[in-house]
């Protein structure tokens, strides 16, 4: 359904981004929560990429600093040939139009002392782009493209549902017609009767209006449905980057195992007879990742090699990149 | 087996400035002694107040307006407070969603874990803290007579969790009450503590219910589930009955709206239109009526009540309430 797969619309080199922090009970220690620490992809034009991992693995913050939300602390983000981390404020105005975000929190995210047409037509108004009666013509449009009447839009926020707002939200997000939209867990806080509803609306409005998303998540069976191509990412890095079904058929990262392997399914019979790959401990602390691979203090084939070098993520099927150093290439 | 929870026509409201919101409309259902029940709905549908009812833990603008909790055969509503307080905690142990703010966060662990044991079974701090260092063990958390000194805040969000349901064992109790155990937990710890749980029970026979809105977590683990909509139990049946035929509208279409993690893709989800109704007034007809695709005129005028499901035998457990036998949309 998808053409266009060779142009490349984004592209990420070698991002990081650290936050200062304060630490200690007076805030007399300073340490850097390495957020992200390197991280690199390429976005076809028109495609979905899925951006997976866990809480703490900086998808959001790869997703902010793609947007300019963060500024980068060393790295690049190149969006149609234009690298955004060496822009100002006023260079990134048009840049910003091209691109909007969506986020996970559609109760936050909306001002409540506005009505949803003002907040559709912030964005619009914001780059001067249209008058008073082509606002409210283009609002009207809008709402009935995310499946609203249009006679609501001089309603609050308060009173819609949790599945209304984020069409709401995504309303405004399409309002300046953006080409590329990073989707920070859209569907994350709805209840899943609702969140099929806006990743069906999701995808309508991709073919539509030939968007390309980056689809940041952590359930990976909504990620599988709706990407292309499927990144995961761990404690700041990338772990692995492939088509979905090469990503879930033939997983090569002992993290993406586990991770795929943990998922419970709505099946007792499946349920009952599998065997999980269950990870010991936790996600390590971010203000001192572990060196080598960032994997290997829960890694199952963790070697020495994996606590001194970094593995590098290489191509090591068609399309299909991995940041391991002994990675699974037994079915490729 | 024997019943040790009976929960009968259970109704619990909320004041709300001038409005009531009904939470829990007349909800019925047993425990069996070493079953797991799971209790399944989307958010709002009543499933953790209704397991709050039983406990008496309702916050104090809600009401049980109507029903009958008997645990053993004896009604919790009518013992006094001091009997209620000598069942919470000993005979039922409570597990809830979010381990940060259930632990108080300034009581070193060991003192949050030995009140009970010091109150409801009279022990001396001694015996007290080596029983909750036994405990720390059970639910696999290393060094436990360390970690009995720690502060919450020095554990990880699923050591949190462990410590919850270790603190929810402190007294060896009858029933276990899980309110989404793992909601607030990344899925390589989600996996943990689901095994862990089982883990539990399978060591030590307890009768456990397992509230969730996660269709793939209980999949697995329980025997019974019941799914609630709206404050009402739509459909109840054995876990396998439940995957395999649901009968009810609602669980069908909560089924069919999770995307698959194997098999072939589909390019849409199916959802469920519309969205869970308010709760502001007591529906007079079948609360799932506005978003059914089975509905006939019937469903407009009364509600169903949970009766066997057409075609079923009573022995199998498989009710439904609905009026329409959708097997074949025909009116019951």
């Amino acid at each position: 359904m998808k053409q266009q797969k060779n142009e490349v619309v984004l592209s990420v080199k070698d991002l990081k981004k650290h936050f200062p922090v304060k630490l200690g009970a007076f805030g007399e220690r300073s340490g850097l929560v390495h957020a992200i620490d390197g991280v690199s992809m390429d976005i076809y034009r028109g495609e979905t990429l899925g951006l997976v991992g866990e809480s703490g693995c900086g998808k959001s913050t790869t997703g902010f600093t793609i947007v300019q939300l963060h500024q980068a602390t060393k790295g690049q983000v190149v969006f149609d040939g234009i690298n955004l981390t060496e822009l100002d404020e006023k260079e990134l105005r048009p840049i910003r139009q091209r691109i909007q975000i969506i986020f996970q929190d559609p109760y936050s995210t909306l001002n409540p002392r506005m009505t949803i047409g003002e907040s559709i037509s912030e964005p619009i108004r914001a780059h001067k782009l249209m008058n008073n009666s082509e606002i409210k013509a283009r609002i009207a449009e809008l709402l009935k493209d995310v499946g609203l009447k249009p006679a609501l839009a001089n309603r609050y926020p308060h009173e819609f549902s949790g599945g209304q707002r984020q069409r709401i939200c995504i309303a405004r997000a399409l309002a300046i017609e953006p080409e590329f939209l990073v989707c920070d867990e859209p569907v994350s806080a709805l209840d899943v009767s609702v969140q099929a509803q806006i990743v069906n609306l999701m995808q309508d409005l991709q073919e539509k209006y030939n968007l390309t998303y980056l689809f940041i998540a952590h359930d990976l069976a909504v990620v599988r449905h709706i990407s292309d191509r499927i990144a995961v990412m761990y404690l700041g890095r990338m772990a692995e980057i492939a088509d979905k079904d090469d990503l879930f058929d033939r997983p090569m990262h002992p993290y993406t195992k586990a991770l795929l392997s943990a998922v419970p399914e709505a099946d007792p019979v499946i349920e009952r007879g599998r065997k999980r790959i269950i990870l010991e401990g936790d996600v390590p602390d971010a203000l001192a990742p572990p060196s080598g691979c960032r994997f290997h203090t829960r890694c199952p084939i963790a070697q020495e090699k994996c606590t001194l070098e970094v593995p590098e993520l290489e191509e090591k099927g068609t399309g299909h990149l991995v940041a391991c150093h002994f990675p699974d290439l037994s079915s490729t | 087996m024997k019943t040790i929870l009976e929960v009968r026509n259970l109704e619990t409201t909320f004041k709300q400035r001038k409005t009531t919101i009904h939470a829990v409309n007349g909800v019925s259902f047993s425990l069996r002694k070493g079953e797991m029940l799971g209790v399944v709905g989307e958010s709002g549908c009543g499933k953790s107040v209704s397991m709050l009812s039983i406990v008496n833990l309702l916050p104090p603008a809600a009401t049980i307006k109507s029903g009958e909790i008997l645990f053993d055969g004896r009604d919790i509503r009518k013992m006094s407070r001091r009997e209620v307080q000598h069942l919470r905690g000993k005979k039922i142990g409570m597990i809830f969603q979010d381990p940060m703010t259930s632990l108080n966060p300034v009581m070193k662990i060991g003192k949050q874990m030995i009140e009970a044991l010091r109150y409801h079974n009279k022990l001396s701090k001694e015996d007290a803290l080596k029983r909750s260092a036994e405990l720390l063990d059970l639910v696999g958390i290393s060094n436990p007579t360390e970690r009995l000194n720690e502060f919450p805040h020095q554990l990880s969000g699923g050591m949190r969790q462990r410590v919850m349901i270790a603190m929810a064992l402190t007294c060896d109790p009858e029933i276990l009450i899980a309110d989404e155990p793992t909601t607030a937990l990344d899925v390589t710890i989600q996996a943990q503590i689901i095994e862990l749980i089982k883990d539990i029970r399978s060591k030590l026979d307890s009768s456990i219910i397992l509230i969730t809105h996660d269709l793939g977590v209980i999949a697995g683990m329980v025997d019974r589930i019941v799914v609630m909509y709206s404050g009402y139990i739509v459909e109840e049946a054995s876990v396998d009955d439940l995957y395999q035929k649901p009968r009810h509208p609602y669980t069908m279409g909560l089924l069919k709206s999770i995307p698959k993690l194997r098999g072939s893709a589909v390019s849409r989800l199916s959802s469920i239109d519309g969205s869970p109704p308010d709760l502001l007034e007591k529906p007079q007809f079948c609360p799932f009526a506005p978003r059914c695709s089975f509905s006939v005129e019937r469903c407009w005028k009364e509600n169903p009540a949970l009766l066997t499901a057409a075609g079923e035998s009573e022995e199998s457990g498989h009710k439904t309430a609905c009026w329409v036998d959708t097997r074949n949309g025909v009116e019951k």
